[in-house]
């Protein structure tokens, strides 16, 4: 979607050479009432795209911080309905861009055609699923597209060149590269497999490319500033919330955290201009 | 009608199967499919595959006339397929030995796998032990109570058991941290996967290494009741034991098939693992396929009485028979499956699984009211690792 509001945010960013700031949060996790106050701190922080985590019993791809988010997402009573109703609340208050981040099931039994409706009425911008290939895509896609909505694919250090150019095919508003093999969650130094990978999928798309799986730091945030036009978060948010939940000091630590990573992104700018 | 038993290019059973993973995934997977298409057309997998089955397992596994059983109920006359009589007590090691040499072409050191009531697990083992291979099994905590003996079969054939804590701790949990180490280590590390359930190639490959039990016994029933039977019944979580043995039987047309689901305490979501009891499409785990889940599509929690059978989804290539009409799924309480266990010890010695007893149930059944009709059973596994279980359901033997 050429004119959509991922697109529009990733070129803004573009044109002031700024990496863009992708953060992730399970919605609902601690409740769908908490994840309002946790995006509004993200945005002050200085996040410039929301992935909305929709909660699934079976996280194959989640490593266990953002595994134990869904559980408490869950536990308090999350459904996709609810999770479309708090970006509908996020998004009369804020044009930050909202990716719903999801696994397939919950949203096949929700209806894609129904799904893109009423995802689209939400002000949901675009969908990407986890376990959704490229051969399996079509009429996902379609569905999507057709209510006006992106779909992000993912590309990993082990997808072949055949595979990134689908990638390419069926993405919109921008790609997400797995920086490594291995499940999402907090690691030491970012991985020497994202460079090449960014390499590799620029011959692809002329897409933003966004980095993420493994990001926690401001370091991390720079290096990934670096190679890409986006730096993705989740596990590191996802953990303050297990640690802080409930506390009135959730949101100011969301907020700082969002701001040490999008300064350290920024870093990655300055140092390439010096 | 003609029934195709090959999947399309994907992998799809009719509309199931399919692959949906995570792109990291995607690798390893074709790699695992590439590997197996050259390894069926190569004279030499199958004739050391052969050799193992034979020498090693066991094969060809008996064919017996349950006629003490059969008399009692006073209708079918039912043969019953020995796989509890196979080396490792299942018949999980047809898998196991052809997915071993598929690992072994393929250069893989180290060996994953998920286990439920661990007959797969310990199959897995056994293998890495012949073949020398690193062996870590993942194994739900709430299965490693009930299955103790086999963790410790698990250990002393030297593989590490890692008990999943998580969800409902049974299959399903177990095969989800499988995919979370494979995903991580790809490049050493082969998944191997106990049921023909997942992604393609694994429902596929799965069905081929076990569909030696409905060739044995098509060709065992010709040789000792010269007819094919009217009827075929095994056990189905996964789906492996049975799509083994009704691969052999779908072109004939006169020979129902019928899969018998855990049927667990009662019918009520959460109760039971009886997919197409309350069951709809969707995905879990790579698949698409029948599985219980919620109207939000958050899968459901599952009980049955047997680990083997404690799973939320069935196998594509199942989902797409009964679609067809060419197989039928029937459930079995779990206070059934116990009874036929007991009766089958007590009418033939032979003490069976309580997954395959579960089959014995709907033949039990059945039996009566189908005079002159021969009914054929597939005894998956023996019951030894259930002793456990049968003693704290059947508590006055203890006491005798």
């Amino acid at each position: 979607m050429a004119n959509s509001r991922i697109a529009r945010r990733f070129a803004e960013l573009r044109a002031k050479n700024e990496p863009a700031l992708v953060a992730y949060v399970t919605a609902g996790d601690p409740t769908l009432d908490a994840t309002v106050g946790i995006v509004a701190a993200l945005e002050r922080g200085g996040a410039d795209v929301i992935e909305l985590g929709v909660p699934f019993s079976d996280p194959i791809a989640d490593g266990p911080v953002i595994m134990k988010g869904a559980e408490r997402a869950l536990a308090a009573g999350a459904s996709l309905r609810g999770v479309l109703d708090c970006a509908a609340r996020i998004r009369a208050v804020s044009d930050i861009p909202i990716l719903l981040f999801s696994y397939l099931n919950p949203l096949m039994r929700y209806g894609f055609a129904k799904l893109a409706a009423d995802a689209h009425a939400a002000g949901v911008d675009g969908v990407l699923m986890t376990d959704v290939s490229v051969e399996e895509a079509e009429p996902y896609v379609a569905s999507m597209r057709d209510a006006g909505l992106d779909t992000v694919f993912l590309a990993a250090p082990t997808s072949t060149p055949e595979r990134l150019a689908l990638v390419g095919r069926f993405s919109s508003g921008f790609v997400y590269l797995v920086s490594r093999t291995g499940v999402t969650g907090v690691r030491d130094q970012v991985s020497s497999q994202a460079l090449p990978l960014v390499e590799r999928m620029r011959e692809h798309t002329s897409l933003p490319l966004a980095v993420g799986f493994g990001i926690a730091k401001a370091a991390d945030a720079e290096a990934v500033g670096r190679l890409a036009d986006g730096v993705v978060v989740g596990s590191a948010f996802v953990k303050l919330i297990e640690a802080h939940a409930g506390t009135p000091e959730l949101e100011p630590r969301i907020e700082a955290l969002a701001r040490e990573l999008k300064n350290g992104a920024m870093r990655s700018r300055m140092t390439a201009q010096a | 009608m003609t029934i195709t038993s090959q999947p399309d290019a994907g992998g799809h059973f009719g509309p199931y199967g399919g692959r949906f993973v995570p792109e990291v995934l995607m690798a390893p997977l074709e790699e695992l499919e590439h590997a197996y298409a050259e390894a069926r057309k190569d004279p030499a997998f199958h004739a050391e595959l052969a050799s193992l089955m034979k020498n090693y397992a066991g094969r060809p596994t008996a064919l017996w006339r349950a006629r003490r059983l059969s008399e009692h109920l006073g209708g079918a006359d039912i043969y019953i397929k020995r796989e509890d009589l196979l080396h490792t007590g299942a018949h999980k090691i047809n898998n196991c030995l052809g997915q071993i040499l598929l690992a072994k072409r393929m250069g893989k050191t180290r060996v994953i796998a998920e286990t439920g009531a661990g007959q797969h697990g310990v199959a897995t083992a056994t293998v890495c032990a012949l073949f020398g291979l690193d062996c870590t099994v993942y194994m739900g905590e709430e299965d490693m109570r009930r299955q103790r003996l086999n963790v410790f079969r698990m250990r002393l054939l030297g593989a590490k058991v890692v008990g999943v804590t998580y969800g409902s701790r049974t299959l399903k949990d177990a095969i989800s941290e499988a995919m979370r180490d494979w995903v991580t280590n790809i490049e050493h590390t082969h998944y191997l996967l106990g049921s023909a359930l997942g992604a393609h190639p694994y429902p596929l490959m799965v069905r081929d290494f076990h569909s030696v039990i409905g060739i044995e016994a098509r060709a065992q029933m010709l040789e000792a009741a010269g007819r094919l039977p009217d009827t075929v019944i095994a056990c189905v979580g996964g789906g492996s034991n049975a799509i083994g043995m009704f691969h052999a039987f779908v072109g004939d047309a006169g020979v129902a098939l019928i899969g018998v689901e855990a049927g667990g305490r009662n019918l009520t979501l959460g109760e039971h693992a009886a997919r197409f009891a309350g069951g709809s499409p969707g995905v879990l785990q790579g698949c698409y396929s029948y599985v219980l889940q919620n109207a939000d599509g958050q899968i459901a929690l599952t009980h049955s009485i047997s680990a083997g059978l404690d799973y939320a989804m069935i196998g594509p290539e199942h989902a797409n028979l009964a679609d067809l009409g060419r197989a039928s799924y029937v459930n079995c309480s779990d206070a059934d499956a116990l009874n036929a266990a007991m009766m089958l010890s007590r009418m033939e010695g032979i003490i069976p699984a309580l997954e395959s007893s579960h089959a014995v149930a709907e033949a039990i059944r059945r039996a009566p009211s189908e005079k002159g009709k021969v009914i054929l059973v597939n005894l998956s596994g023996r019951g030894d690792k259930d002793i456990d279980i049968y003693r704290e359901n059947l508590k006055e033997l203890d006491g005798q």
